[in-house]
């Protein structure tokens, strides 16, 4: 930005040389009645585009007005008991189409949202143009305009700035040179933006209709992921907001607690922060609202576990309900398509855990030719690993051997050792020698009486040799996971000494064979004695699809494991919510005092979610809710929105599960995320740490 | 400037590249100090009491921080002005010397730089002012002891010790949960206090934290609890009656500090050597299975070879395990750290009743509970919750409910919170005031009015009228001389403190107003500020 006038510097000098007795920077109170004055000082840049060049030539041409800064205000002596009116101007929140405001604003700086379904248009844009000015800088630097844009990036507000809360800064310095300080409104703005910004980001994501995101890393390759999994869209977001990041936060902790439910606890933060915003404007304390909104969750959870349905006696019917909510879980995802097939496969392989969460004794395995039809689960188990040359190709009645152990050259492990010699004669022997440790190794080993050797490192062709020679299948360098569930399944133990033949347990399995999925060869192992694990292998068109489908297995396995633990499930289809809401309202209701806002609020978020879905699959959602909220009015009622048809339909009737588990973890944690971000009155953010040029 | 002239009259410059530098003196650098500490106090003013906010800080790395801990926040803050690093001083020092009251402190200190610029305008000079606050903090400080109470508890009634925590607690984001989380934290100084001396050793309490769960599964592990899992996956997860061998050397072949070399030239010599390696092994696990030990807890790793005798030999084993927390093993389960293998002897090794190993979530994630240990003197305060900021602000919020306990062990005595001990000072300063013949009764009225301050501020943040609250409770006192009544934040309907259960230590608020008034005396007698202009 070009240096302002110098009159306008001069003039400003002396006006601080007469006035202020200590250094302060400071804007004129922004109150109604002077907002002409203030508009010398924040300008109100009225224009179609959020264009930064034409920002500028505004607030140039301002500048050259000259300041009007109205001594008589006061603000130059004492600014620091002025305290921001309370109300934001409306509409307070900008709601942008997210196309429209990842093109500009780019929260995810290294990704770009390519096609989004739902745009919204005409929103009003709003930007935040905040100057002040230090004293001292007017006396040292050239250009004594600082210019500060809002840290939402370009983000701003250009509706009524006048109204706007801007508060000064009472001191030039208190923070280090680039750290930042939003105060009070401003800080609950930004982090309700943010927030916001975030949850319509995977807004659309929701539901079985939901639509997919295409995720661009800046990195090498721009390699390209094609997703709905909420948390795999959040975690590659580059976000600079820190309320969109307690967002992001929930969402990762979700995936690892239960799994699913990504984006909901999104979407319900961002519906229960949107609340919160109206009851703010309309002057309810954040802390009266956190109080409701502490109350309404609660409740919303004791109307759940009313109505929880807990099969876990019958183990049929427990079945069902699993391949149900297995079935619910991957009907929003790529395998749609399939998802009997597939939620036949979760539940069988979860059945094999026996109740164990450990997801890692399931190993998926990515082969891309095929259709995903063709993916299928393996009793067995499965290595990506193929047989040495002469050794057998198939095995029956194996005896295994897993171990980890050095079959390269064995080194000496005494410290400081090395071999010296003085004649080529020795270099022979000492050659000889540790040939023959190494045969007496391969020896012990065979000594075990197996017929096929895993190990987690390299065999050198010596060994390998040995081991063919004497017919056993050596397979080498399985990774270290591969080692511990081939521990798991064949029930062997993991050896690295091989003294006492005895005494170390072998794995058994019935076959062992080399299989061709697609063109890789591949070993298999069937008729293992411990059936904890197994395998899962997906065929599918492309890479894309394959990562897609094992994120969407992932979701349904972790969820299926997580109901085996806790074996409550609920209906699904919008249904959960709409019975919170019902008992989240009638609480509202017997409330007295400010709180029975927050708490109907709460309702109204919780209806938020329904909404989406039905608008997702481009239904008319208002209909459908107020339909399924009459529904509802009757006791026992299981209607939900059946978005297939595209009415209110029985849930039960239509098979649409979902685990208790997951919908507490969405409610609570989103709760949780919401107050988080409602208590915060002022957000500090400090410099940037500056990276060494590496020149 | 400064700028002389010698006895020819030619000016020489006292102070180095004085055209750089910028200087304020006189009053201007008093009230440029006192503006500075004022907005740092500005800034937590809001985040005092039951109801005050939080803030949010972004670290220099883009990791957020949600907290409305005074210290915290002051200590995240990218401070650079030089009063206002005096400030964050000020709330550490109070951090450090009684863990809690780390806003109030600051506000406090806050409020006394606003009165004193006042003093200086009306033309009192500032030493006057300083030496007026003394007084009054004299005056404060005693009071406090006159209207402190004794307070009862023992080990077996501990009620009282987990209503004075729950105070602590209520202002911060955990108070969902503070009942709970407040006798956690009252049973784990317990465990650990030792009531004959009055002392008590936090560093026995480790507060661990895990994403995940809800705040509610929070618990107390009367024990250690290691983030760490087996050396083997195969190996057993739960040990009963576990005597464990507390290990500060590897599962490896000797590495003598002194520089050496084996030199290996003939077959025989390979062969030996080779053999000597295998020894080295079996030597070890032998030696931890001769004098029965039945875990082994090593500091550093283990090769391959050792971890498969040791699993081979029924002995778990865990490995990385930090040196902090071995000592805590080590205090817990009565054990000796064990540098060495030859010094292994069965009297060294430590005893718990039950060692397991738990899984968490999805994710491989693996803990290790040490428990019924031998001394029980070591605990554990596991959190759980729903992310990270969470989990640390919880953290925080603990850790302010132990110091308090632990003060309360050290001190019986305590004040009633909510602004009534500042009200009751602020009464009893004001009538020694008049007492005061000359300059500083002004200056002791004006910190009379500065402890108003913090009842006023939590009046405001609670959404009460602060000045209309703030003047019904004074009288309250004043009429009934009971020092009880304080500010109502919860909107219980009583201004009884006594009623409302809430107390805080005598010693906290004393030190609160000492450290307070040591630091604005500090900062009202610099006059002479030479800085830097690099801007």
């Amino acid at each position: 930005m070009a240096p302002p006038p110098t009159d306008l510097v001069d003039q400003l000098r002396h006006e601080i040389d007469e006035e202020a007795p200590l250094p302060a920077i400071v804007l004129p109170p922004a109150s109604g009645s002077l907002s002409n004055s203030a508009a010398s000082v924040v300008n109100t840049v009225e224009e179609e585009e959020g264009d930064n060049e034409t920002d500028e030539e505004a607030s140039d041409d301002d500048s050259d007005k000259g300041p009007t800064f109205i001594r008589s205000l006061g603000a130059w002596s004492k600014p620091l008991h002025f305290t921001p009116p309370p109300t934001l101007p409306e509409p307070a929140t900008p709601r942008f189409g997210v196309t429209e405001m990842l093109q500009k604003k780019r929260i995810g700086s290294e990704i770009e949202i390519k096609n989004h379904p739902t745009e919204t248009q005409g929103s009003p844009k709003i930007y935040f143009v905040h100057f002040y000015y230090s004293t001292t800088s007017l006396d040292t630097s050239s250009s004594p305009f600082q210019r500060r844009i809002s840290d939402l990036g370009d983000l701003r507000h250009r509706a009524a700035l006048s109204r706007l809360p801007i508060l000064s800064m009472p001191i030039d310095k208190i923070f280090k040179d680039d750290a930042s300080e939003e105060k009070g409104e401003r800080a609950r703005m930004a982090s309700f933006i943010g927030a916001m910004a975030v949850a319509d980001l995977v807004k659309s994501t929701l539901g079985p209709k939901g639509m997919d995101k295409i995720l661009q890393s800046t990195g090498r390759g721009h390699s390209v992921t094609v997703t709905n999994d909420g948390a795999t869209i959040l975690k590659s977001l580059h976000i600079d907001n820190p309320a969109a990041k307690v967002l992001v936060d929930i969402s990762k902790v979700q995936d690892d607690e239960v799994g699913d439910g990504t984006t909901s606890v999104v979407v319900l933060a961002g519906e229960l922060l949107r609340e919160a915003e109206k009851l703010v404007t309309s002057k309810i304390h954040p802390m009266t609202i956190i109080a409701g909104y502490r109350m309404a969750a609660e409740c919303a959870r004791d109307a759940l576990l009313k109505r929880v349905i807990d099969n876990k006696e019958n183990a049929e019917k427990f079945r069902s309900d699993l391949m149900k909510i297995a079935m619910t879980t991957l009907c929003s995802k790529i395998l749609s398509q399939d998802k009997e097939h597939f939620a036949e496969m979760a539940v069988d392989a979860v059945f094999r855990l026996k109740g164990s969460t450990n997801l890692e004794a399931i190993q998926i395995i990515k082969k891309p030719g095929g259709s995903l039809r063709d993916s299928f689960l393996d009793e067995g188990f499965i290595l990506d690993k193929k047989i040495g040359i002469g050794q057998p190709k198939r095995i029956e009645n194996a005896k295994i051997l897993v171990a980890n152990t050095a079959m390269d050259t064995d080194k000496v492990k005494i410290y400081g050792a090395r071999v010296r010699v003085d004649s080529m004669t020795k270099v022979a022997q000492i050659e000889g020698a540790e040939k023959e440790k190494m045969k007496d190794k391969v020896n012990k080993i065979l000594a075990h009486g197996i017929n096929c050797f895993v190990n987690r490192q390299l065999i050198y062709n010596f060994p390998e040799e040995l081991f063919a020679d004497a017919g056993v299948l050596a397979i080498e360098h399985a990774d270290f996971e591969g080692i511990e569930r081939l521990g798991l399944v064949t029930g062997g133990e993991i050896a690295s000494t091989f003294d006492n033949p005895e005494s170390v347990k072998l794995g058994h399995c019935k076959l062992i064979e080399e299989i061709m999925i697609g063109e890789d060869k591949l070993i298999h192992f069937s008729g293992v004695e411990m059936g904890q694990a197994c395998s899962i292998v997906l065929r599918g068109a492309s890479h894309h699809v394959l990562d897609e489908a094992e994120r969407s297995l992932h979701d349904a396995l972790c969820v299926l494991s997580q109901t085996v633990n806790d074996s409550r499930v609920l209906l699904g289809g919008g249904w959960p919510e709409m019975v919170m809401a019902k008992e989240v309202d009638e609480l509202a209701r017997k409330t007295a005092g400010k709180k029975s806002h927050a708490i109907e609020a709460f309702s109204r978020a919780l209806v938020a979610i329904p909404t989406t879905i039905a608008d997702n699959a481009g239904l008319d959602s208002a209909e459908l809710v107020a339909q399924l909220r009459a529904e509802h009015h009757t006791e026992g009622c299981n209607a939900g929105i059946d978005v297939i048809s595209g009415a209110v339909g029985d849930m039960e009737e239509r098979g649409i599960y979902e685990a208790f588990k997951v919908k507490q973890a969405v409610l609570l944690s989103a709760t949780e995320a919401a107050e988080m971000i409602l208590r915060v009155d002022e957000i500090i953010t400090c410099a940037p740490r500056r990276r060494e040029d590496r020149m | 400037m400064a700028l002389a002239f010698d006895e020819f009259g030619r000016p020489f410059i006292i102070l180095r590249e004085q055209d750089q530098k910028t200087r304020l003196r006189g009053i201007d650098a008093q009230k440029a100090n006192i503006a500075a500490g004022k907005a740092v106090a500005r800034i937590l003013r809001s985040s005092l009491g039951p109801k005050g906010m939080d803030k949010m800080l972004q670290g220099p790395d883009g990791d957020v921080t949600i907290t409305n801990d005074g210290a915290t926040i002051l200590e995240q803050m990218d401070v650079d002005n030089q009063i206002a690093k005096l400030m964050v001083e000020l709330s550490r020092s109070q951090d450090y010397e009684i863990g809690d009251g780390t806003t109030g402190v600051v506000v406090m200190a806050g409020a006394l730089l606003e009165q004193a610029e006042r003093q200086l305008d009306r033309g009192i000079h500032p030493i006057r002012i300083a030496e007026g606050y003394e007084m009054a903090s004299r005056v404060a400080v005693e009071h406090l002891e006159r209207i402190s109470q004794k307070f009862e508890f023992d080990v077996n009634n501990y009620e009282p010790l987990v209503q004075t925590c729950m105070t602590t607690l209520s202002s911060k984001i955990v108070n969902r949960c503070k009942r709970s989380l407040a006798e956690i934290a009252v049973k784990a100084v317990l465990a650990v206090a030792d009531l004959e001396r009055r002392d008590v050793n936090l560093d026995l309490i480790k507060v661990e934290g895990k994403v995940g769960g809800n705040l509610e599964d929070t618990e107390l592990i009367y024990g250690i609890l290691v983030d760490k899992d087996m050396s083997h996956p195969q190996m057993p997860k739960q040990i009963e009656d576990a005597h464990i061998a507390i290990l500060t050397c590897p599962f490896e072949p000797p590495k003598p500090k002194t520089k050496h070399k084996v030199d290996i030239d003939t077959v025989e010599k390979f062969e030996t050597l080779r053999k000597q390696e295998q020894q080295y092994f079996d030597e070890m696990v032998q030696k931890c299975k001769d004098v029965g030990a039945t875990l082994v807890i090593c500091q550093w790793g283990f090769d391959d070879e050792a971890n498969h005798l040791l699993m081979h030999r029924n002995l778990p084993a865990v490995r990385w395990v930090g040196g902090v927390e071995l000592e805590l093993i080590a205090i817990a389960t009565g054990g000796r750290i064990v540098p060495r293998f030859q010094e292994l002897t069965p009297e060294k090794l430590g005893k718990a009743g039950m060692v397991r190993e738990k899984s968490f979530g999805t994710t491989k994630e693996r803990m290790l509970y040490i428990e019924h240990c031998a001394n029980s003197k070591a605990v554990t305060i596991f959190i759980r919750g729903g992310n990270k900021m969470m989990i640390e602000e919880t953290k925080r919020s603990i850790h302010d409910a132990l110091c308090v306990a632990r003060n309360l062990i050290r001190n019986k005595s305590i004040v009633y919170g909510g602004g009534a001990a500042e009200i009751a000072c602020s009464l009893a300063v004001d009538a020694a005031a008049d007492k005061y013949p000359g300059v500083e009764q002004y200056a002791i009225r004006a910190f009379a009015e500065a402890l108003d301050s913090v009842p006023m501020a939590l009046a405001e943040n609670s959404g009460l009228q602060p000045i209309e609250t703030l003047s019904a409770v004074k009288s309250q006192q004043l009429k009934e001389n009971i020092p009880f009544y304080g500010i109502d934040c919860n909107d219980v309907g009583t201004n009884d403190m006594r009623e409302q259960n809430v107390f805080e230590t005598l010693i906290g608020k004393q030190q609160q107003i000492l450290l307070a008034t040591q630091v604005v005396k500090m900062i009202l007698k610099i006059d002479d500020v030479i800085s830097n202009s690099e801007y």
